[in-house]
């Protein structure tokens, strides 16, 4: 399957917020990360959950965040500490 | 109800709650799922315990049995990396569906796994996932405080290893392959199975030392 992005690029997490079964978890939406992974291609899960066949398939990545990219404020992490999330195709935009 | 004098001048009077009314929509469902599926005759009720009883019985032995052979094999560590589906399926493990990933902790990087939205958890080699992978805390602390949270179960990470914390949210199920413990050169697969504890493969834990204990 054709894919639109490559391993190393800088990609945003889309900001929508679609009612429904959506994979992309709240905390990323918005944030600046990085394609470190292609998985390959699976049905789409926002359908998926509603009994439909899942089709066509989305490209899967597995995207890295620095945790300074990801939080404006507080939590517990070394400067060079990350955080990984799998998000579909659909998602992504090339920065 | 029982009651004994306790001498301090009040009764100890024990009570259990009272059993709970289902409250949930999910609760109400499950109850409504079940109990059609008993009616209709698609699976009786010994069939639906049987099942839960079988994914029960599931442990993390399997998952310790590859990363065993992940250690003493480098090629077939190098192959568990490269795809963990066809890798444990060489041990006779089947992952279906899904798409099994290993992380391999080293010196320089340090994964840990979380599932933010629910409780995805490579099920099939690690059996039911602990309670607490599944909690509100661990869930929404570990991608913010990685490092508090591992503190909590005892693990002390250096600062200068970089904490990965993956975040399962699609159709991968992660598989942590902790770093070989020192000084167990000469050791078994059965006796490395023995220091590979579930946390281990999860990353909030290192597997025991040569003698089967907790790092310091």
């Amino acid at each position: 399957m054709t894919t639109l992005f490559n391993i190393g690029d800088v990609v945003t997490v889309g900001r929508g917020l679609p009612p429904g079964h959506v994979r992309t978890p709240m905390f990323l939406r918005g944030r600046k990360g990085k394609i470190i992974k292609y998985f390959g291609s699976f049905p789409n899960p926002e359908r998926l959950a509603y009994g439909l066949s899942g089709l066509p398939k989305l490209n899967l990545y597995q995207v890295l965040f620095t945790m300074g990219d990801t939080w404006d404020e507080g939590g517990d992490y070394a400067s060079k500490d990350t955080v990984t999330a799998d998000i579909y195709e659909t998602w992504l935009e090339k920065t | 109800m029982s009651t004994h004098d306790t001498g301090h001048g009040h009764d100890h009077t024990v009570f259990q709650d009272d059993i709970k009314e289902p409250q949930e929509n999910w609760e109400f469902l499950e109850i409504a799922i079940r109990e059609l599926l008993i009616e209709k005759n698609v699976l009786s009720a010994r069939e639906i315990q049987d099942e839960i009883e079988a994914w029960e019985k599931k442990n993390p032995e399997k998952g310790a049995e590859i990363i065993a052979k992940a250690w003493i094999d480098n090629q077939f560590k190098q192959r568990l990396l490269a795809d963990g589906n066809k890798a444990v399926s060489e041990l006779g493990f089947t992952v279906e569906t899904l798409k099994l990933v290993a992380l391999e902790n080293t010196d320089q990087l340090h994964h840990m796994v979380v599932c933010t939205l629910c409780s995805c958890y490579p099920r099939m080699l690690l059996g039911v996932p602990p309670l607490w992978y599944k909690s509100r805390e661990y869930r929404s602390r570990t991608v913010k405080e990685p490092r508090a949270v591992l503190r909590e179960f005892g693990t002390f990470i250096p600062e200068s290893t970089e904490i990965r914390v993956v975040d399962s949210t699609a159709d991968c199920r992660y598989l942590v392959i902790p770093k070989r413990p020192l000084n167990t050169e000469e050791m078994s697969e059965p006796e490395l199975v023995k220091l590979i504890t579930r946390d281990s493969m999860i990353g909030t834990a290192e597997a025991l030392n040569q003698h089967g204990e907790r790092p310091k």
